[in-house]
């Protein structure tokens, strides 16, 4: 184990009291600050940076500034939506110092009328977690995530992987609540359609004989 | 109201958020209780959503935090947080 487990988040009333401190000069106490979100900010740097060595230097910086910008955090936001905030930020400033684009050309009224049908399969069943444990269940995962276009990979990210509310996913990105209900529909139906396919072929147990051979990706 | 499968499928993510009103969440229910593809949808976006979540998908880096509380620690060393300014947060 090179990380260490993820740490539960800190009370709000003692994380305010633990920034209190930081700012009046107990800095070495940032360190307990920002330990239960490193996970999370690197997910929401993941989703827009798409490689994980960028993605670890957005939230290097990220961390610093939050670090560097701490007395500005006002109370009433929450400490880790406040620091989302800022990973989005780096990511996004990151993107467009070098040109590229942070937004899809999302045509509004195609999400309005998009017509996307599921995966229809009467025989599914259910995938358990424990397949979680096979390296290739994983990547099929990560990889569906990340050919989303940004948008529904940002909603997606924000919702289903941090467990953010409709709400503050709505607050973050800036949009409206209703729109993020659509998007996430959107995305969690492309997530649908693309995955159950491959996961029930590849979550089966192993066949005595390879009749696939290997896959593409593996 | 009897719903269309169509019209199941554009609502399969309010339904599992639990944000659908009680009169169409009832009607979604209805057409579940008969309809195996719909279901099998619905089982499968739920599980996938489930998936998501799981921390082992998307796992830190190897020595990802060492690396960012050494660089952290370089930085607490040296610097106090700005003074509060109107700022961009
Ligand atoms: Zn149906």
């Amino acid at each position: 184990m090179t990380n260490p487990a993820p740490v539960d988040a800190i009370e709000p009333s003692s994380e305010r009291a633990l920034i209190t401190s930081i700012i009046a000069g107990d800095r070495d106490k940032f360190h307990l600050l920002i330990r239960p979100y490193e996970r999370q900010i690197y997910r929401t740097a993941l989703a827009l940076v798409k490689n994980e060595s960028e993605a670890e230097d957005v939230v290097q910086d990220a961390v610093l500034k939050a670090y560097r910008k701490l007395a500005s955090f006002r109370g009433d936001a929450r400490f880790s939506t406040w620091l989302i905030a800022i990973t989005l930020n780096e990511a996004r400033g990151r993107l467009r110092k070098e040109n590229r684009t942070t937004f899809d050309s999302l045509d509004e009224r195609s999400e309005e009328s998009g017509d996307y049908t599921p995966a229809a399969l009467t025989d599914w069943r259910e995938v358990p977690l424990a397949a979680l444990e096979r390296r290739e269940i994983r990547a099929l995962i990560q990889q569906a995530v990340s050919e989303l276009p940004e948008t529904y990979r940002e909603i997606v990210t924000l919702r289903d992987v941090e467990e953010l509310s409709v709400n503050e996913t709505a607050t973050l990105l800036g949009i409206s609540v209703s729109l993020v209900k659509v998007r996430l529909h959107r995305a969690r139906m492309m997530l649908q359609r693309k995955l159950v396919p491959q996961l029930r072929l590849t979550a089966k147990p192993e066949p005595k004989r390879r009749i696939f051979g290997r896959l593409s990706w593996l | 109201m009897a719903l269309s499968c169509r019209h199941v499928w554009d609502r399969i993510s309010e339904y599992i958020d639990d944000t659908l009103d009680a009169q169409v969440r009832a009607d979604v229910e209805r057409h579940l209780a008969h309809c195996e593809i719909c279901s099998a949808i619905l089982d499968s976006t739920r599980n996938i959503i489930i998936f998501m979540a799981d921390d082992r998908v998307f796992e830190l880096p190897l020595d990802f935090s060492k690396r960012l509380h050494a660089r952290l620690d370089d930085v607490l060393q040296h610097e106090y947080p700005e003074p509060r300014e109107i700022g961009p947060y």
